[in-house]
């Protein structure tokens, strides 16, 4: 590897002669204090996450109140944890809320991002229109319109009622407020399909010609041609939906003013963790639920790893 | 990795026309196609245009017609809404644009940074350090929240913007920083070369050559910042306690808890106050938006 270097006054200049590194065509400036100069701002925060990492791990093994020192208290916190009857209620509302909503947005997204994909006039404005709601999904102002759209003589009901249905009382019963944040979940399926589209636009135009030069159905196409090729694209957004549900935390607070009712029916794992954290000021178990939700997202993510070996197809 | 890899093979290609052109159809199946997404798209947009029209109504009016045009149009929503608060209406705007305009500026410096090490430069760790980066990508930040709390606390940052603006000048946004490093290293090498060889050290070549290259990155990350910042409730709701430092989502819940049931007509027409810089930002970045998304699957 021939290198040239030039001592520039103070700071050390190094100049790769090119094609210097075999295998790899593009040469770099090899500068080690430089570099590191660059990443300090990133370094300092990889401080900021590291530290916290391992306290909240340690937290969670302990009884803490924000006042006095922390107490060792060994596995307490998540022998509670298993028999305190809101935190499986919580779990369970993230679960329904995860596992309805992240599939059916997802089959819309890709519905949609095919219907899309078929060479119409106005893509830029349907993709637009659709995009739109993802960025307003987590604004208070859209979770306070659902309430009052959902609400006993909101628009859904009214609408329902042109109908001759009695509409229930959505906000307010157990029974459906989940369900209108389902609904505002799947109405943000826009920033899916905008990765959709990427995907779909990267499936070469021949491989459709020949399929149907030899007599393909279109449903065949999508199962044998469509379906393989973005199944890597359907994973990624998979994985980041699921991820992105666990978390959700701004929909249940402003939809039930923070308390996650009725009935504890909009009780996101989150909002109870903010719940038991800073308004109980319970903070070793509240670290300890944070450690446990940590625990279950790479669960299903390892789980979908090991799937993805069954039905992911990679080109290359 | 390869998870990440995936949808960035796109990354800085024009975009290719549709893939089945060829398979348009008849312009009868076109035609309901068009009336299925145009149908789709109306049921999309409906509760905005609901919101907005419903901001022009009197209050009494609001859930008695369905109709999008108001049959009697009240602007003192507007009025009343503003004043409704301890404070004026514009004071929250502007303590929201004080977070994010800082937020901008911190994700935009420090993630150029770290992304210009990662892409074009050479030393120890730096793979070890990139991997490090992925990581922090899929880490659900309520693991980090009690000790970060508690940081804050400890530094008296509590009821100050700080808590909201400083991680951001330490580029813990990883998603930028990726972004910006699948942008850099599409940058020819020769540029730094010749940088160089007229005598630019690493930080010159930075903002003199590089930066000024990276403008459609820089403006993907200022717009994903402002909007995910303006929107932001979480970090606001535990760390402002004083009412006359809320910040837009902190008002509007406020109304919500004094006014609530009463004053529908105001709090909606706040409630477009609120979003529409979002959609304004929307439509004059939807380029570097969508180009954003389709290359990082930033939300």
């Amino acid at each position: 590897m021939s290198v040239l270097t030039k001592q520039a006054p103070g700071a050390a200049a190094t100049l790769a002669a090119p094609g210097g590194k075999p295998g790899r065509g593009r040469p770099k400036r090899k500068n080690q204090r430089s570099g590191y100069l660059f990443l300090l701002p990133w370094f300092l925060g990889m401080l900021f996450t590291i530290i916290p990492f391992f306290a909240s791990l340690y937290l969670a093994f302990t009884d803490y109140n924000l006042f006095t020192e922390p107490n060792f208290v060994g596995l307490a916190n998540f022998q509670v944890m298993f028999e305190d009857p809101r935190l499986l209620q919580s779990l369970k509302v993230t679960f329904i809320y995860t596992f309805v909503s992240v599939p059916i947005s997802l089959a819309v997204a890709l519905l949609i991002a095919i219907v899309l994909n078929r060479g119409l006039q106005g893509l830029a404005i349907y993709r637009s229109v659709y995009y739109l709601p993802s960025l307003l999904g987590g604004s208070v102002a859209i979770v306070m319109l659902w309430r009052y759209i959902f609400g006993n003589d909101g628009i859904v009901n009214s609408a329902l009622g042109l109908l001759g249905i009695q509409g229930p009382a959505w906000v307010t019963d157990p029974e459906f407020a989940l369900s209108t944040l389902i609904v505002l979940n799947v109405w943000t399926f826009g920033s899916p399909m905008v990765i959709f589209l990427a995907g779909l636009r990267q499936v070469p135009a021949m491989y459709y010609e020949a399929a149907s030069i030899d007599g393909a159905s279109r449903w065949r196409q999508f199962r044998s041609i469509t379906l393989p090729l973005i199944s890597p694209i359907i994973f990624f957004n998979l994985i980041m939906q699921l991820i992105g549900s666990f978390q959700t935390f701004t929909q249940g607070y402003v939809m039930s003013g923070g308390t996650g009712g009725p009935a504890d029916s909009t009780l996101f794992y989150n909002l109870y963790l903010y719940q038991k954290g800073f308004t109980e000021f319970e903070m070793g178990y509240a670290s300890a639920m944070a450690w446990l939700l940590l625990m279950i997202i790479a669960i299903f993510t390892a789980i979908n790893f090991i799937a993805s070996k069954f039905w992911v197809f990679y080109d290359n | 990795m390869a998870l990440l890899d995936l949808p960035l093979k796109n990354k800085q290609k024009k975009e290719a026309p549709p893939a089945e052109d060829a398979l348009t159809g008849t312009p009868g199946t076109r035609f309901s196609r068009h009336l299925i997404l145009c149908l789709v798209g109306l049921v999309m947009l409906y509760p905005l245009l609901w919101l907005l029209s419903s901001s022009f109504k009197p209050s009494n009016d609001i859930f008695r017609q369905l109709g999008l045009w108001p049959e009697n149009w009240d602007f003192s929503n507007y009025a009343q809404g503003w004043t409704a608060l301890n404070q004026p209406f514009h004071v929250y705007l502007v303590n929201s644009l004080i977070v994010v305009v800082f937020s901008i500026v911190g994700n935009i410096f420090s993630c150029a940074l770290a992304a210009y090490a990662f892409a074009r430069m050479e030393f120890t760790g730096r793979k070890l350090f990139f991997a490090l980066m992925l990581g922090t990508l899929m880490l659900p930040g309520h693991v980090l929240l009690v000790p970060q709390y508690i940081i804050f606390s400890q530094l008296g940052w509590l009821d100050t913007y700080l808590p909201l603006i400083v991680p951001n000048f330490m580029a813990t946004n990883a998603f930028f920083i990726f972004l910006m490093v699948q942008f850099m290293k599409a940058l020819p090498q020769e540029l730094d070369d010749a940088a160089q060889i007229d005598g630019c050290g690493p930080f010159r070549t930075f903002l003199r050559v590089i930066m000024p290259l990276c403008v459609p990155a820089m403006a993907t990350t200022a717009i994903f910042t402002f909007i995910s910042t303006w929107n932001e409730f979480f970090g606001p709701l535990l760390y402002i306690q004083n009412q006359d430092l809320y910040t837009v989502p902190l008002a509007l819940r406020a109304f919500m808890d004094s006014e609530g049931q009463s004053m529908w007509g105001p709090m909606f027409a706040m409630s477009v106050v609120s979003i529409a810089p979002i959609i304004g930002f929307f439509i004059a970045g939807q380029k570097y938006l969508i180009n954003g998304i389709a290359t990082t699957g930033l939300k």
